[in-house]
């Protein structure tokens, strides 16, 4: 009875999302005001039935339902409660859930925080938005229902991935998808100016928070799965080039060309097309994430919740909001430039820049992960495309990114004079130069090119940052009025790129610095690596709720002094007979030691591995300070005015305010 | 009763099945150091996506140590690569090699970038020339322009 509940809340669900897109957008076309007006409530009603539905998917889960199929393929009555409620979204079904109770959550958000935009703009926004929704629910009533029975009811159910029991992957799924579907406000808000032609630079500025709210989740989205697949995957790698990771790097790429195309949009009322563009790009490369992902049709560590057949519906879908955006786009766009003028030397150039940067990188990408799929479509053979070939071609391009930052952030809107520029600049250059080498040389005796190339690049980067804040205050009589007067989107900018640049020095440093050692180790020996001592104190069984494991205690010691113990497992899941590698992890800023247990060989000895990465924590890190920055920006004065100044005035139906 | 032994045996199975993943030890650092990055870019061909260097898989330990005897015996690594690829083809190499093929591949994001440049720079002639155009409306007619700009702006707004 009560999967059929949440079955019914969906069906629901897609009705109101049926209803939200027919009647707002044919309402804005003819000014019917009585069709606009059920924008909100459905979209709100939408979002109490997906909620419903969901709610009974965990519900499920929780008290271990195995008559509905999705809750036996992928948990069991062993399954510690956490991991139950997670594994709600452990798998196609769910996941897919999740995405459209997101979609929903994110429409909702809209229909509160909305109070100053005309009626018919806000109709199309929430309209568009609900056609994404009647996709995505349609999918999932079609060809995946999480709440389809099984007959007979398993005893019990096969567990979930041992892969997914962690922490981690209780808040990465949801994070990356607040980030993707949080994109598709923004495709909301372009396709709403596409249709009603109303491409001004207040669409910009209606636009931008959401896109920067969805790019700080996406940043923290990668980050977790990042540090995630560090940690659980036992061999320390933070980054595969996983086509996977691909998918959700791609929309990252975009989406950082995109929020900056949007602050030239929004000041300077320039490259509305391309910004219109971009907005699109980015939605179509989280739908495209979703397919690759969902499809089955790439091969990657994450294939584990895949099936061809469920390929094509989302193809479809992909095509339908791609081809037909697209096709919005060639007939609508303003084929006049009309906006405001800038020469060669101005931060409009830089942000133009900046944004074709990224989307080569985002093309790379795409090029990267797809080229297997395509030479083997095409009979050219099957090839891998992995690290050795991103790395190659993705760092050559992403370079310019960092000297550009430098400058782009001191180069004045419209038209700036070089000479300024360089005067400003050339001390910043040669003292990151400098004190880059000097650290390089200093603390590192090998790749000491690349070590101080990145070290200098950051350096750059958090240079120029300080000195834009700088000349800020120059003229400024009292400094802390004046730092209190900055808006938060230009705190939220430098903070941002200090970001980069901290994920900069991360990447440089374990990339080019890490060691690691694999050693045969019976209880009682001691390996010396990396200025450290590991000694095997113990090795014991252990058992767990839903497995059986190996521990390995490693004292670890530096100069006679105890630094930690770390335990590693191996562990063997017992429903899925499938073993598993709990790395043993000390961290601190300036360096990780990792230790992770391998296979037993003779005498009661294992092998193990033993890995010192320096700075590796920096690469999360700097992505907390770009999302934090995007936070701080989304939330700047300029877009919570209006906003509060309407709080006090009651609003009846979304009137609006038009002084904006 | 007969799960939890059957759970003992599979287990006990798992454990057996698993070739011995022995450290593999140099004596000259250079033959490290060329072991370590081969099989860092060598695909292992019954895991999901991950090289040989990441895997626990059998195949993964088999191939290690052919790799590890064929560096040891002093082979190339363009030899040793050679081996890999004519008995599993371009597929086990995550650096694809440079062929007819895969000119496009290597070729094509430096393609995107002149492209990417290419477009940046008639964006901005055009802006310019935008600016031309402005520049020679005399006063009046500059006059007459902001009132019907001021007018559109008005009815957009209404």
């Amino acid at each position: 009875m009560i999967p059929e509940l949440g079955h019914f809340a969906l069906i629901l669900a897609l009705a109101m999302a049926i209803i939200q897109t027919i009647f707002p957008i044919a309402g804005a076309a003819n000014g019917n005001q009585a069709w606009m007006s059920l924008a909100r409530p459905v979209a709100r009603l939408q979002f109490v039935f997906i909620s419903i539905s969901f709610a009974v998917l965990i519900y499920l889960f929780l008290t271990n339902d195995f008559s509905v199929a999705y809750v036996a393929q992928n948990s069991n009555s062993l399954l510690p409660a956490i991991y139950r409620f997670s594994a709600v979204w452990g798998a196609h079904e769910g996941s897919l859930l999740l995405w459209a109770v997101i979609l929903s959550l994110w429409t909702t958000a809209v229909t509160f925080y909305s109070k100053r935009l005309p009626n018919f703009f806000l109709a199309r926004v929430i309209g568009v938005m609900g056609a994404v929704s009647v996709g995505f629910l349609l999918f999932m009533l079609l060809t995946s229902n999480p709440f389809e029975r099984l007959f007979p009811v398993p005893a019990d159910g096969s567990d979930l991935n041992p892969l997914l029991q962690d922490p981690g992957l209780i808040i990465h799924p949801p994070m990356l998808y607040m980030g993707y579907v949080g994109f598709s406000v923004a495709f909301g808000f372009a396709i709403a100016a596409l249709l009603g032609g109303n491409l001004d630079s207040s669409w910009a500025r209606w636009s931008r928070p959401w896109t920067l709210l969805a790019w700080a989740f996406l940043t923290i989205g990668i980050a977790l799965g990042s540090w995630w697949a560090y940690y659980e995957l036992g061999w320390g790698g933070w980054w595969f080039w996983d086509p996977v990771e691909n998918a959700s790097f791609m929309p990252w790429l975009i989406g950082t060309a995109l929020i900056h195309s949007f602050a030239a949009t929004e000041k300077r009322d320039v490259f509305k097309n391309w910004t219109i563009l971009l907005a699109i790009c980015a939605f179509a490369l989280s739908l495209l994430g979703t397919f690759l992902v969902r499809s089955g049709v790439l091969t990657s560590v994450h294939a584990f919740a895949t099936d061809p057949e469920r390929g094509v519906f989302i193809l479809v879908l992909l095509g339908f909001f791609v081809g037909g955006s697209l096709l919005l786009y060639a007939l609508r766009a303003p084929s006049t430039v009309k906006g405001g003028q800038f020469k060669l030397i101005s931060r409009e150039t830089f942000l133009l820049f900046n944004s074709i940067l990224f989307l080569v990188a985002m093309l790379t990408v795409l090029l990267g992960t797809l080229y297997p799929l395509i030479a083997e479509a095409l009979g050219m053979g099957k090839l891998s495309v992995g690290a050795p070939y991103f790395n190659a071609v993705f760092i050559p391009i992403m370079t310019p990114v960092a000297l550009l930052i430098g400058i782009g952030a001191i180069v004045r809107w419209k038209q700036d004079d070089y000479i300024r520029v360089g005067k400003q600049l050339r001390y910043l250059f040669l003292a990151s130069l400098v004190v880059g080498g000097i650290l390089g040389i200093t603390f590192f005796d090998n790749h000491l090119f690349r070590t101080i190339a990145g070290i200098v690049a950051a350096l750059w980067v958090i240079l120029t940052s300080l000195s834009a804040l700088m000349s800020r205050l120059k003229h400024r009589q009292n400094k802390l009025v004046a730092l209190q007067t900055i808006p938060r989107g230009f705190y939220g900018m430098t903070l941002a790129h200090i970001g980069f640049a901290v994920t900069i020095i991360g990447i440089t440093i374990t990339s080019q610095h890490s060691v690691d050692v694999h050693q045969r180790m019976a209880p009682g020996d001691v390996v010396a690596f990396a200025d450290y001592q590991f000694s095997l104190e113990a090795l014991r069984p252990t058992i767990g709720p839903n497995f059986k494991a190996t521990e390995a205690v490693v004292k670890v010691t530096k100069n006679g002094k105890h630094v930690t113990d770390l335990h590693s497992q191996k562990r063997i899941y017992t429903v899925r007979n499938m073993p598993m590698t709990e790395a043993g992890i000390d961290s601190s800023l300036m360096r990780d030691i990792y230790v992770s247990l391998g296979e037993p060989l003779d005498d009661n000895a294992w092998s193990i591995r033993l890995y010192h990465k320096p700075f590796v924590r920096w690469i999360w890190l700097g992505a907390i300070f770009m999302a934090l920055g995007g936070l701080l920006a989304a939330t700047d004065r300029r877009y919570r005015l209006k906003v509060e100044s309407n709080k006090t005035a009651p609003v009846e139906g979304g009137a609006v305010s038009l002084k904006s | 009763m007969i799960k939890t032994a059957l759970i003992i045996v599979l287990m006990s199975l798992n454990f057996t099945a698993y070739a011995a993943d022995n450290p593999v030890e140099f004596s000259n650092p250079e033959l490290q150091e060329r072991y370590y990055a081969l099989i860092d870019e060598i695909r292992c061909l019954v895991c999901q996506n991950q090289s040989l260097a990441d895997s626990h898989a059998d195949l993964a330990q088999d191939l290690r140590n052919e790799i590890y005897q064929k560096v040891l015996a002093g082979e190339k690594d363009e030899q040793i690569v050679t081996f890999l690829v004519e008995r599993y083809g371009d597929f086990v190499l995550y650096r694809p090699p440079l062929t007819k093929n895969t000119w496009l591949l290597w070729f094509g994001p430096f393609l995107f970038l002149l492209l990417g440049i290419y477009v940046a720079i008639r964006l901005i002639k055009k802006q310019s020339a935008e600016k031309n155009a402005f520049t020679e409306l005399d006063e009046t007619q500059q006059k007459r322009l902001t009132e019907l700009l001021n007018e559109d702006t008005d009815r957009n707004k209404g």
